[in-house]
């Protein structure tokens, strides 16, 4: 009895091993060799941003030890010229400020106009009919918006302001196009925002009396404050990074300069004026558009971390 | 009167919703504006009248009859032959022999060296509907030799000549091969990296520290401005990696380069641009497939990778295109980058492959814009004219892409 009982014991305790070995999982090189050929792509990525860090830092480390060059005058110098060994970046960064504060002008006031339209009042219809327009604005090769900038708002101004007040190369055109480059972008992105606010608190302003302005003015937009703000910070992000309309009309030399009619080149300008012509490695000038490209990194850094927070920050949250 | 007891301001409320509603949609009348500004800055300027002096009449080199743009490869190498001096036909024979041309290459040098049609002044055309009568007084005071035509700066010679020192004959084609070239190359790279990396962030990674910082990555890469990746690709590509981008590693590099200023580093560089783009949208896209539609799939005892094989990609896969799309058409329109990895100046011969030295058509427009030439900024409104309808085009298809899925 005893014997026969401990072997049906065994057997059992040989059918569940039997099942667990079959259920367990079972080694898949294939399955794990794709996972991991992901992982590598998501870490491209990564291997991208230590890239840059690394280009960036290893260069301007050479150009900031470099005898000519002090850090002391290169934040704190009003004059830019490589040719003579002055390396101040005033210059460059005063123009890059002018340019986007230009844009800057246009492209927010106008988008948030234009976001409040498209959310508050258009019908779908109307708005079926203006949001393509917009994105057809957004998809427009900035190079493309160089060309408009030197050929037509570069004119349009002399005309305006007389020709000797406007140069032809001047940052009030660059600034003015740069504006309107921007523009869908502050709106796509504020019109997200205000979309986003529930419809409760329209109905709640309007059953008190509120009519449509006063209520897309003093409850939808400072429902979608975060967001709205958000877009503003990615919007000067994107106008201080960006290139080709600065570096075609806004002119090619350093100045200092707060007149917006005269020609001042900015940081991006001057780095695809130097880096355009013969560039020797290692030479000065190739080292020091790797400092300016580290500063620009930096500020549209700041902007872009300090929009992501301000969104995670000041989101209101309504359920 | 009720209405002046209970609330005297009312009125004053609806004038006021009324004028800033008005403010608000000339917000996007404004932005309207400035499109159809620029839409007609640039077909203003890619079409006009042009006074034109030829050294040598094109009708006198007429052969038996037939017209010189007709004549074949041969009759117009003779003529070649007859006009220029030998020790030019050596150097184009050297460049590269004429057996290997093809007849429009020839073509292009018979109008270059031997018709040398010269392009004295041009009109825009608003200038050439408005005031023709005072422009035909201009040029018969002015130039007595020229003919005044209506040009169309974009024309089908613009689009297969080479690019050339003399804005009369010169055409976007090098460009235009330049850029394919490059987006070829880009495509290949970052497609497969950037769905595959869009797999990986929402099928696989769980929620450790080193996902995060991944996803948070890729984010804060997509405000990097595209200058930024010229100087990285410049660095690493061109520089770093020169004995591979310029072919010499595989013994292939193209003789007049043999530097990484190639079409390669080009790719490589805008592949690195355009890769955040196409891994958020590939994310949202594998984001909207339900979840159901996995759970079935493993329910049957489909493996991870067969359950996004078989069911998740191919449901993704109309929005992977549609931001492919749109990342691609952002590429072909980048220009900044491209310049600092070192697009050439002037490259008049077709790349040949992924070492040849390279132009684009942005680079193209950006060069003509800053010349002080008129002719050159005729130039650079065609090209920009070309490149906006191969962009719109490409948003086209998005947006049919989009639309035709969407529905399901």
């Amino acid at each position: 009895m005893a014997t026969t009982k401990a072997t049906s014991f065994r057997a059992l305790r040989g059918l569940a091993t039997d099942t667990a070995t079959s259920l367990r999982k079972r080694p898949r090189p294939g399955e794990t060799a794709i996972q991991s050929f992901l992982f590598v792509c998501g870490a491209i990525s990564i291997f991208t941003t230590v890239g840059i860090i690394y280009v960036l830092g290893h260069e301007s480390m050479l150009f900031f030890a470099s005898p000519e060059v002090s850090l002391v005058e290169f934040f704190t110098s009003a004059r830019w010229q490589p040719a003579i060994l002055e390396f101040g970046i005033l210059p460059l960064f005063n123009a890059t400020l002018m340019t986007s504060g230009i844009a800057l002008l246009v492209a927010l006031p106008l988008g948030l106009s234009a976001a409040i339209y498209l959310s508050e009042y258009a019908t779908p219809r109307v708005r079926g009919v203006l949001k393509p327009i917009l994105e057809v604005l957004a998809g427009i090769p900035t190079v493309v918006y160089g060309y408009f900038a030197l050929s037509f708002m570069t004119p349009l101004l002399r005309s305006i302001f007389g020709f000797n007040t406007v140069e032809i190369y001047n940052t009030a055109s660059a600034g003015l196009v740069m504006g309107i480059l921007i523009l869908p972008l502050v709106t796509s992105m504020s019109e997200d925002a205000l979309n986003a606010v529930p419809d409760s608190l329209r109905e709640a302003a309007y059953a008190l009396g509120a009519t449509r302005l006063e209520t897309a003015v003093k409850v939808v937009a400072p429902a979608a404050l975060s967001g709205i703000t958000a877009a503003f910070i990615i919007a000067a992000s994107r106008a201080v990074g960006e290139t080709m309309i600065v570096a075609v009309a806004a002119g090619a030399g350093p100045n200092f300069t707060f007149n917006p009619f005269q020609a001042a080149e900015t940081m991006t300008g001057h780095i695809v004026r130097i880096s355009g012509g013969d560039l020797s490695y290692d030479s000065i000038d190739y080292n020091s558009i790797f400092a300016i490209g580290l500063m620009l990194f930096f500020m549209t850094l700041a902007l872009n971390l300090i929009s992501a927070r301000v969104v995670r920050r000041f989101r209101e949250v309504y359920e | 009167m009720t209405t002046s007891r209970f609330d005297p301001q009312t009125p004053r409320r609806h004038r006021l919703g009324r004028v800033w509603s008005a403010l608000f949609l000339g917000a996007i009348l404004i932005a309207i504006l400035a499109l159809g500004a620029l839409l007609y800055d640039i077909i203003d300027g890619a079409f006009g009248l042009v006074a034109i002096e030829n050294r040598v009449d094109p009708a006198s080199l007429a052969i038996e009859g037939v017209p010189l743009e007709d004549l074949s490869k041969e009759q117009l190498t003779a003529i070649l032959a007859q006009h220029i001096s030998a020790g030019l036909l050596r150097r184009l024979e050297h460049d590269q022999p004429f057996e290997e041309r093809d007849r429009a290459s020839v073509y292009a040098l018979v109008m270059e060296r031997v018709v040398e049609p010269k392009i004295v002044k041009t009109w825009s055309l608003t200038a050439s509907l408005t005031q023709r009568a005072a422009i035909e007084a201009e040029v018969a005071e002015k130039y007595p030799q020229a003919q005044l035509e209506f040009r169309a700066w974009i024309n089908p010679t613009f689009i297969q000549m080479p690019q050339s020192s003399k804005p009369e004959i010169a055409g976007v084609r090098t460009a235009i091969l330049g850029s394919l070239w490059t987006i070829a190359l880009t495509l290949i790279v970052a497609f497969p990296v950037g769905v595959g990396a869009a797999i990986y962030l929402e099928e696989y990674a769980s929620d450790t520290a080193l996902n995060r910082v991944i996803q948070t990555n890729i984010n804060n890469l997509a405000g990097v401005p595209s200058i930024i990746y010229g100087m990285l690709g410049l660095a690493i590509f061109v520089r770093g990696l020169e004995p591979f981008t310029s072919g010499t590693l595989l013994g292939v590099a193209d003789p007049t380069t043999a530097n990484g200023r190639t079409v390669l580093s080009a790719g490589l560089t805008l592949a690195l641009l355009i890769l955040p783009l196409i891994i958020i949208n590939a994310q949202e896209a594998i984001k909207a497939v339900p979840a159901s539609l996995r759970e079935a799939s493993y329910g049957l005892g489909a493996t991870r990778w067969q359950t996004i094989w078989y069911h998740v990609l191919p449901n993704a896969l109309p929005g992977i295109l549609t931001g492919t799309i749109l990342a691609i058409s952002r590429a072909i329109g980048e220009t900044a980058p491209l310049v600092v990895v070192g697009a050439s100046a002037f490259v008049a011969l077709d790349p040949s492959g992924p070492f040849s030295k390279f132009t684009t058509l942005p680079i193209q427009i950006y060069q003509w814009t800053t010349r002080p030439q008129d002719q050159y900024r005729n130039l650079a409104a065609a090209a920009s004219l070309m490149l906006l309808v191969l962009l719109l085009s490409l948003n086209a298809a998005a947006i049919l892409l989009r639309n035709r899925y969407s529905k399901k």
